[in-house]
Formats: C-alpha cells, structure tokens, sequence
C-alpha cells in the first residue's frame, strides 16, 4: 500500500518525540543540571533527544581530553618554584606545525647550556592539538590541558602564550589527569632514585680516590 | 616478489623484450615503462592481463636525477596485489601519453598531476589547473618550488630552538616576496581568467552533442562554491536544457592547502595528525592508511603487537559506522527531508566519538595510531562503554533506522533509478567503497587484499546491483551491520598486551617506495610514500577516494533532472577536506 513506509517513519518519529518526555518524566529531577543526569544522557539506556545544553551544562571531560599544552612546575619545601623543563628541545622538534618556540641561555661562565628555558612560546593558534609534545618530552614538563573555553577578542596578543602564562603548577595537573599522575609519578621517583645512587657512588669514588691520593 | 606478479612480470617482459624492465632501485617493487610504450602496455596489462581498475597516478619529482616521473598502480578488480608501473620523463620537457581513453579514472588525477608538477598528459581532453586556482603560476609540488612563508626544506625548523624569537608569519609576509604570480597579474585591464572560459568552452562543447532535433538554448548554471547542498565549497558548472542536466564539471581546489607539501616538508611522525584533517569525518581510517605505508618500508621495526591490531580494528570500523551515520543522515537532508533523519543518525554517532575522546584525546582529530602500534591502551571503564553500545545499541537503532527510511515512498521515488552506474562504468571511472559496490562490484580492500588482521574476522562484502542512489544509500546501512559484526568479533577476541613497543620521536625510514592502502568509508585509500633513508619523506601522495570518486560524477548526473544532481553528490558522501587536499 502506498503510504505505508511513510507511515511506518513517521511512527518512529513520533515514539522518539513521546520517549523523550516518559524519559525526562521517569528521570524527573534527575536528568538536567546534574552530573548523575548527563552521565545518564551520555549511556547506551538514553532514550529521545539527549542534547547537552551547554553552557548552562557542560560534559564532563574524560581525563585524555586534550587542549593547548602548558608547562609543569613543582613547588619546592622552600616555596621556591622548580620549572620541569630542561629546554631540550625535543618537543619543539616533533611539534608538526612548528608552533613552539623555545630560548635557551649557556651560562656564561662554563659556557654550557642553562637547563631551564629562558623563554617559552606557543603559538595557541597554530597548535593543532595533537598532544606530541607531551607524549614525547622526557621530563614530564610540558602536558596538555583540558581547559577548552579560550575565546578572546584579541588575536594577535593574547594568542601567543609565553613562559609566564604557561606555567601552571604540577598539582593542577594531578587533578585533571590522576591516572597519568599516578603512573608517571612512580617513575619519576624510580628516576630520581637512581639518579641519586649514582650520584652518591659517584661521590664515594671520588672520596675513595681523595683518601688514596692523601695516604701516597 | 609475490607470484602473481612473476607471472606478471614473465608476461609483460616476453611481449614487450626491452620496454619494460624491473625498477632496479633500491626498495622500489614496480616495474619501468618507455613513455612511447606505454598506452600500448596499459591496453595488454588491461585486455589481457586484467589489471582493470586504474587506482591511482601519482607524479614524482627526482630533482637530483632531472626527472619526473609518474606512477601508476593498477589492479584487478577481482581482487589481489598492485602492478606497479612508471615512466620517467626529463623535467624540461614532461610530456606523457595520456591514460584517459583506457581508464577513465586518470581524469582528475592526471590533471593533478599536471596542476601540480606541469607534466603534460598528451591526449587528454580536458587538461586544466585542477586544485589550484586558475591564475597560479608554478608548479608547486615541484622540489624546487617554494611555497609563501617558505622557512626551510624540512622540519624541524632550525629557528624554533635553542634561539626561538617567536613571530607571526602574517607579520613577515610582504606582498610579492615569497608570492608568486604571472607576470602583470595584479594589474590586470580586465578580470578574465583563462581556464574559466576554458571550463565553459568545454562544458558547451559537451552539451553541443546531446540537443537533439529541436535546438533549444542552453543555461549554464553554478551550483556552488557556496550551496547547502554541495557540503563544503565545491562547484559544479551545469548544462542546462530546461530542466535536464546535459553537461556537469566539477570544479574543486577551495580548501586546497597542499597537503602533499607540507607532507614533504614534516618528518613521518608529524604527518600522522595531519592525515586527521583529510576526510575529517573518519581520522583514524586517514591514520590506519599512512601508517601502513610507512609500516611497510619499516619491515620487522613496524611490527604491530596483537592488542594494538585489535584496536586498530575496532576504531577503524567505529570511524566507518560513524561515518556512514553521517553519510545517511545527510543523503536525506540533500532529498529535503530537513535534520530529523539527520539528526536520529547523528546521535549514535556522537555516543561513538565519546568513546574516541575517552580513548584517543579528541573526538574527531584523534592522532591515535603511531608507528607499531597506537598511541595508548584503553582507559579503564571505555570498553564496558563500548561493549554497550555495540552488543545493544547500535543493532538495534540501525534497525530503527532502517524501519524509519529504507520503505519511505518519498525516498524510494526520488533515489530509485537516479544517477545509475554500471559496474563496468564504476570500474573504468576508479570509483571505490560503496560506491563501487552498490553498482554490483563486490570489491573491498579488506577482502580482496587484506591489511592488518581483517582476514581473521567473518564478514560479508555489501553489495547492491543497481548502482543507483537508492542502492547506494542502502549500502551504507548493510556495510554498518558489516562493521557491527567485526566490531562484536574483535571485541570478544582482543588479547590482552603492549599496544605500543617502542616510541622514538626520529623515526629513520629505509629508503624505497611503498603503497599502503585502505579501505576507508568512502573508498579506497591509498598513501603512496617514496623515502630517502632520510627523517622526511622524499614523497608523500595521498589517492584521496572522494576525489576519485567525483570523477564518475558527470556521468551520474547527465541525464538527470537538476534537483536530482544534489541527490547524486549526497550519495557519493564527499568531504571536501580529502577532495582538495
Ligand atoms: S618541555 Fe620537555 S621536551 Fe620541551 S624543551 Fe622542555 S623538557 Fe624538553
Ligand atoms: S599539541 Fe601538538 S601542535 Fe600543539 S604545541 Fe604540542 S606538539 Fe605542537
């Protein structure tokens, strides 16, 4: 019978229209403006329209949600505040749009690079996101964030982060990425320890060959 | 060596004694062909040998050696390896046979390769300019050509670090340095650009043939760039006899930003997120496709760990049900059924870019796969997710789907019978994926030349007989159920382990050449890299399939009614994102 198809669509449309309020009815003072309630509109049981409606609404972002890096500093006891980078260079390197801009300084009196970058750019305009360069630096010190709401009215200023605005401290990150924390941190520390014996069996030879050197 | 192509090889080379010789360099699999040979090769590996399906030309700039060259894969449309051919040209006088009249499918490319390298394809009917635009000068995928806010030959760029003074390329950039156009171009007495007026001639001339015995006038008609029905700026310059569609030429190049370039310009690691922004609706496909490349001319360094094969799948098919969501939901915006069906498809789709977030860090450009393996595990609490919505939702809502269009009287009568393709058409013009199949070609790269692991998985090739929109509108929904069932395999299956053995940031490739190819959502997707044992590839060519595919476009659509051309393009499924590259 011709007709039937259409009806038959407009059957579904209309079960669609009728389940999205016995939903919003089941779920009353559940489903909107609640953590529970989006968690819910993002599940397989959804049923009807599950818009989000941001910004009065925000999904929640999962922890490897990616947006624009910053860098990484730890506070020490003293309340001093140690920078993580090392300005090796490396994710400048692997970055694919060439966006990150690092200065580095040699200290004038050995003449060796300083390890801790003088200044630090990115331009938030060409970083396409990709995440390389926290994948890739070897000293945790650059990771990606998940702030995403960064709408400006400036373009040319306000877009090219330095060092300064890209700092944030190391707790900030164990917050918006506790798993990674986790599991980095555990390896930080293994490092740390090593580093440590090494240096103390490198100052005990050294003592060792003072001692020798002194009973001659 | 496989056997086929021995075979191949004692064939080609008893026929044609000193015109075709094995391609001696070092890595390189194909085979070399005298220019002056080579239309009469093409028809023997053709008619003879049954490489029917020409998938993709390729040009190649050797500065060093004052060559070009092109390549030439071809296939058999019953399934199995490349044959590999090339001929090489001097730079100064690049002028090949052109392929057109034996396969269609060297239309576009062959203009591409014209467009962007200037190797002259002697015998082709309409070679203009096709992705850049038509007061260009240059060739600007030669090795010798620098692009404005040029920098360096190859990243990384020696001013970023250890003395990176930031600056803004708008700011260098001054009008004329580094920019370069004809000469007298910017004052010219009159706007008149060629190649338009070469289009129209062209498009007259094709419309000249069908008038019939009462001569009526022609209208030409731009649909696009800016059209809600073209999705993304793309033109297509119509014939019109009243309201018949006599003549069709797809005009395309708006968002062309040479990928291949700057592909040139990256390392191999940086290429993998730009592979994201080609077909930007299916990334992880674009990253599956170039990472095989580059995983072959690795060798045993690409080895892939079992679990990040399994993964690979199953973000691979996810992309594909996603995408043929889209795909559908917008065939039916295009037939004027506005953003309910659309947006029943598109709901399922954003419960799979959850996932991709969840997993990969972003929900469309996912930068997920790297070289042997992919870039991370799956976080705790994403596969129950994914579980869910494969065992229970998605069945059941591309049931509902179904239910809710494939009966539809007003679908049916505006899609049945519209913008047929036969099979033998479908394999001449090149096209891929649905497409292909829905003209009753049961060809899909993961059966007839299998990648990664998709031999251990049971399921069945769609195909319809048709070839009209209809068929290719229902494709999509039999090739979701497909991947519904490869996803349930995969899942069920996935063996714990690494995803990922090591992850240097300076890959080195070993020199020669590589195809990779897979099937994308769309179509076949190929990546063709040549390395020069250096940390950028020498060459880098992405055979896009919505491109390839526009080539059967014309043929779609001339003798259809004009509102029916929207319909034709929306079952086709482009994305301007891969067409202009
Ligand atoms: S952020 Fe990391 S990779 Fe980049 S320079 Fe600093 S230490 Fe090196
Ligand atoms: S996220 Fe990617 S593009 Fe952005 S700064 Fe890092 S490496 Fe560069």
């Amino acid at each position: 019978m011709y007709g039937k198809g259409i009806f038959k669509g407009m059957w579904v449309t209309l079960k669609h229209f009728v389940a999205t309020f016995t939903d919003d009815f089941r779920m009353i003072g559940r489903k909107y403006n609640k953590a529970e309630g989006i968690e819910y509109r993002m599940s397989k049981d959804v049923k009807g329209i599950f818009s989000i409606q941001y910004p009065e609404e925000k999904m929640p972002v999962p922890e490897e949600f990616r947006f624009i890096p910053f860098l990484l500093y730890d506070t020490n006891e003293d309340g001093t505040e140690q920078i993580r980078c090392t300005s090796c260079g490396i994710c400048a390197k692997v970055c694919p749009p060439q966006c990150i801009w690092i200065e580095q300084t040699t200290n004038p009196d050995t003449g060796r690079p300083v390890p801790e970058p003088v200044e630090f750019f990115v331009d938030i305009d060409i970083c396409m996101n990709c995440g390389y360069c926290a994948e890739y630096c070897p000293f945790d010190a650059i990771k990606m964030d998940h702030d995403y709401e960064m709408a400006s009215f400036d373009r040319i200023d306000a877009h090219i982060f330095n060092k300064e605005k890209l700092l944030k401290p190391a707790e900030y990150y164990a917050e918006i990425r506790p798993l990674n924390w986790e599991r980095e941190e555990i390896i930080r520390k293994e490092k740390a320890e090593k580093k440590k014996a090494a240096e103390a069996a490198k100052a005990a030879r050294a003592a060792a060959k003072a001692e020798a050197a002194g009973a001659e | 060596m496989t056997e086929e192509l021995v075979v191949t090889l004692s064939a080609l080379e008893t026929r044609f004694p000193d015109v075709v010789k094995k391609d001696e360099r070092k890595g390189y699999e194909g085979f070399l062909v005298d220019t002056k040979n080579l239309v009469e090769v093409a028809t023997v590996i053709r008619d003879e040998l049954g490489y029917d399906y020409l998938s993709s030309v390729t040009g190649v700039d050797y500065l060093e050696e004052e060559l070009l060259e092109v390549v030439y894969h071809f296939y058999r449309s019953t399934g199995g390896k490349s044959l590999v051919l090339s001929v090489q040209v001097p730079r100064k006088k690049a002028v090949v046979p052109s392929l057109y009249d034996l396969f269609i499918s060297a239309d576009f490319q062959e203009r591409e390769a014209w467009d962007l390298y200037g190797i002259k394809f002697e015998g082709h009917p309409d070679l203009r300019r096709i992705l850049m635009w038509e007061g260009f000068e240059g060739f600007p995928m030669r090795k010798d050509y620098q692009e404005a806010f040029f920098v360096e030959d190859q990243k990384p760029f020696a001013n970023r670090w250890p003395e990176g003074k930031v600056f803004r390329s708008e700011d260098e950039n001054q009008f004329g340095k580094n920019v370069q156009y004809p000469k007298g171009f910017d004052k010219p007495k009159k706007w008149d650009p060629e190649e338009e007026d070469l289009l129209y001639a062209g498009l007259q001339e094709l419309g000249k043939k069908d008038s019939g015995d009462l001569a009526t006038d022609h209208v030409v008609v731009n649909m696009g760039p800016q059209h809600p029905s073209t999705h993304g700026v793309f033109r297509m310059a119509v014939v019109l006899d009243g309201e018949r569609i006599v003549a069709l030429k797809p005009v395309m190049g708006y968002l062309h930003r040479n990928h291949e370039k700057i592909g040139e310009r990256n390392t191999y690691l940086h290429n993998i997120p730009f592979t994201d922004r080609l077909d930007y609706l299916s990334s992880m496909v674009n990253n599956h496709g170039y990472v095989l490349a580059v995983e072959k001319l690795l060798g045993k360094k690409g080895a892939v760990p079992e679990r990040a094969e399994y993964i690979r799948v199953i973000m691979s098919e996810l992309t594909r049900v996603s995408n043929h969501l889209w795909a559908i939901g917008f065939l039916l915006n295009d037939l004027g059924a506005f953003f309910t069906p659309s947006l029943y498809a598109i709901e399922e789709r954003e419960l799979i870019l959850d996932i991709f977030e969840a997993t990969t860090g972003a929900r469309m450009m996912n930068n997920y796969f790297r070289f042997g393996g992919v870039a991370r595990d799956f976080p705790p609490g994403v596969l129950e997710k994914l579980n869910s919505i494969v065992f229970e939702r998605l069945p059941r809502k591309v049931d509902e789907l179904d239910v809710y269009l494939t009966d539809n009287e007003v679908v049916a009568s505006r899609t049945k019978g519209v913008g047929v393709l036969s099979p033998e058409e479908a394999i001449a013009h090149g096209v891929g994926g649905p497409v292909l199949r829905a003209s009753g070609v049961p060809y899909d790269v993961r059966r007839a030349d299998p990648y990664s692991i998709y031999d251990r998985f049971d399921f069945d090739v769609a195909v319809r007989y048709h070839g009209d929109c209809y068929d290719r509108y229902i494709i999509r929904i039999d090739e979701i159920r497909q991947s519904l069932r490869i996803l349930q395999q995969a899942l069920k299956d996935i063996p714990e382990g690494p995803v990922l053995l090591k992850n240097p940031y300076n890959i080195r490739v070993p020199e020669g050449e590589s195809y990779g190819r897979v099937e994308a959502p769309k179509g076949e997707l190929g990546f063709y890299i040549v390395s020069d044992g250096t940390a950028n590839p020498y060459r880098y060519h992405v055979r896009a399939p919505s491109f390839v595919n526009l080539t059967a476009l014309e043929k779609m659509c001339v003798g259809q009614l004009v509102a029916d051309a929207v319909v034709v393009l929306g079952s086709i499924d482009i994305v301007l994102g891969e067409v202009d590259r």
